[in-house]
């Protein structure tokens, strides 16, 4: 099959795909999980609209992959359900949930070449041999792995076999695309490289996709939401932007992107001190009955100016592109990181004395850690 | 990602480095590797030789007319067949179960599989002449059965290291989500990866059945090893002859199935056939 063919192929195989399905909902019905006392899942629920790709984000043991896998069926909710446009599927075996997956360990079958790799699915869909050769060589071309289509996973990179997976997951049609941290085993520019090809693939074709990582920049960069987790239950789920912006709660804010913590002091009325200046608390901050608390702002939410004996020097300062990230000792050995125009920030050379402030906004507090005063 | 399982590891792409820096030892060592190769193979050559010799040439050509020859290598060879079929059929699926649902018996498992070798044979054969049933104890078959529990500690220790060299749950959870049931998955996907496996614990338990006395003697039938002691009370020289050729094409029957396992499963990345040993190569790199 000549190349051009091959991607006719596949994007006849896509457009398909987008006619069978017009796109899947999922649905996570308060979904638990405990392995023995322990609670892997805690009434988890997360709706995904047809052709949506939704992260989910956490720290370790945070439950995400448990989630991923009773979706995939692997795993059997101790509670809850899963909802397939509408249809719960609790009860259906994997091998008929029609879910293609990409696996975090390389999961192709080492006696089969890329392309026979590629073909398995259709294979067990009683596809021609003829048809399902020409299918699957489509989509390898699809993820640039034409010319290695007769090899065998060993003959390839960590990087070229994930992208077989994707292949393969895909040639099924999947009513829903599973992705366990399909990049973590790669190095940076193949995770980089491939981030993008996932994304756009699963754009072109339409396919509900669940993405579990605990890498915030992936997640971030590839999902139309992310949800975060924590302890087996979902702290929020929001699109990148409004995450990062507006973070539902403490463990939100210091989870996603990079976080200052200030010492600060509660006060009546539900507002907080810090720097000398007073904020109101956001809604979703624990409750704390100490009111000594950390004061969590980002660094471009802090406010930087030079003057004399200021409450703080400048330590270091990283040039990245626009801006510029400069690090700040505080009074009281409290270290911050501010953000400023590249454009401003070339009179900050270290040792300079530094005024570092932050506006009267709702900030999110967190009890002290022992360490940051 | 690495993925090297058991004593020998295969060779890697020769163009991703420098070949190991050991050249200079192996330059300086070649005597004593010579020595101890040449001590091992006066060892094993000796006797086998100074057997040759006892029995001269001509006794191989008579070996084959003697009486009960043909009837005892046949016997032995139905059972080496039967043996293996049922030891397969039996460990296989009871092994690959333990890796993928209970991963916490596998030392249990392994304790198990090696009690044949700790309990003598005499014991099992008293044991299971008092247990078995009527119908088997007057068939020589009954001996494939205690041939079974023989091999189980090699039979186990073979699969046992081919599941060790597979990502075993998460290419069957691949397959279950492309739409492949159990038997699917273990005929298409676990089994020709564990073929070098397979091929492993098919020649220990074929060695072992041809080579096994004790039991078939206690059991009065005459397998090819009784043969041979019997014959050796009458005419030495054809015993011994039959002895040696009994373990050269023992030899060549495992040569020829490590051979052939091998090519087969380089081609797929499998690495080499060794008894206990399956390797795997080396993912390229990112």
């Amino acid at each position: 099959m000549t190349t051009n063919t091959a991607r006719n192929a596949a994007a006849d195989g896509a457009a398909g795909q987008s006619d069978r399905h017009g796109g899947t909902s999922v649905v996570l019905q308060d979904l638990s999980r405990y392995f023995g006392a322990t609670r892997a899942l805690d009434g988890l629920s997360i709706e995904l609209a047809p052709g949506e790709l939704v992260a989910l984000l956490g720290p370790s043991g945070c439950g995400k992959t448990t989630a991923l896998r009773i979706v995939a069926g692997f795993e059997t909710a101790t509670a809850g359900s899963v909802l397939i446009d509408g249809k719960d599927i609790s009860s259906v075996p994997a091998s008929r949930r029609d879910m293609g997956m990409v696996f975090q360990s390389y999961s192709l079958f080492p006696n089969m070449s890329a392309l026979d790799n590629v073909g398995f699915g259709l294979r067990m869909r009683k596809m021609g041999t003829s048809e399902r050769r020409a299918k699957a060589a489509g989509l390898l071309d699809m993820v640039g792995l034409g010319p290695q289509a007769k090899q065998y996973p060993h003959q390839l990179s960590g990087g070229q076999q994930q992208r077989v997976a994707l292949a393969r997951a895909l040639a099924i049609e999947p009513r829903v695309l599973l992705l366990d941290e399909p990049l973590s085993a790669l190095d940076a520019k193949v995770r980089l490289q491939l981030r993008e090809q996932i994304r756009t693939l699963q754009q072109q074709l339409g396919t509900t996709t669940l993405f579990v990582t605990h890498d915030q920049e992936e997640a971030l960069s590839m999902a139309d939401r992310v949800g975060v987790m924590r302890q087996g239950k979902l702290e929020q789920i929001a699109a990148p932007d409004e995450l990062y912006a507006d973070p539902a709660t403490a463990f939100v804010a210091e989870f996603v992107g990079v976080m200052n913590r200030i010492p600060g002091e509660l006060q009546a009325g539900g507002t907080v001190t810090a720097l000398g200046s007073t904020a109101p608390v956001k809604a979703g901050s624990p409750d704390l009955s100490d009111p000594a608390v950390d004061v969590l702002i980002r660094p471009e939410g802090l406010r930087l100016e030079v003057v004399e004996h200021g409450n703080g020097i400048v330590t270091t300062r990283t040039f990245l592109g626009s801006v510029t990230r400069v690090g700040v000792l505080l009074d009281g050995d409290v270290a911050v990181q501010v953000d400023k125009a590249s454009t401003e920030a070339a009179a900050l050379a270290p040792g300079t004395s530094v005024s570092v402030t932050f506006p009267p906004e709702a900030v999110h507090v967190a009890p002290r850690r022992a360490d940051a005063s | 990602m690495a993925q090297v399982t058991g004593l020998t590891a295969v060779a890697t792409d020769a163009a991703d480095g420098p070949p190991p820096s050991s050249s200079g030892r192996r330059e300086s060592l070649p005597i004593w590797r010579w020595v101890i190769l040449l001590l091992t193979a006066a060892f094993f050559l000796i006797p086998l030789i100074s057997a040759l010799r006892f029995s001269g040439i001509k006794a191989f050509g008579s070996v084959v007319s003697q009486s009960g020859f043909t009837s005892a290598l046949g016997l032995s060879a139905r059972l080496a067949l039967i043996t293996t079929v049922i030891t397969l059929a039996l460990m296989l699926p009871s092994t690959v179960y333990v890796h993928l649902r209970l991963p916490k018996l596998r030392r249990l498992l392994e304790g198990i599989t090696i009690l044949p070798i700790v309990i003598p044979p005499v014991v099992l054969i008293v044991g299971v002449l008092q247990i078995a049933p009527g119908f088997l104890k007057s068939t020589p078959y009954l001996l494939a059965l205690e041939y079974v529990i023989l091999a189980m500690p090699f039979a186990y220790r073979a699969i046992d290291a081919g599941l060790r060299a597979l990502d075993l749950k998460t290419i069957v959870e691949a397959s279950n989500s492309l739409g492949a049931g159990w038997t699917t998955t273990l005929l298409r996907v676990i089994l020709p990866n564990l073929r070098t496996a397979l091929l492993s614990a098919t020649v220990l338990t074929v060695a072992l059945v041809l080579g096994e006395f004790t039991m078939a003697s206690l059991d009065l039938y005459e397998t090819f090893p009784d043969w041979i002691y019997v014959n050796s009370q009458t005419s030495g020289q054809i015993s011994v002859a039959a002895s040696l050729l009994a373990l050269i094409v023992t030899w060549l029957f495992l040569m020829a199935i490590t051979v052939i396992g091998s090519r087969q499963s380089r081609k797929t990345g499998g690495g080499s056939v060794t008894l206990f040993t399956v390797a795997r190569q080396e993912t390229r790199g990112n």
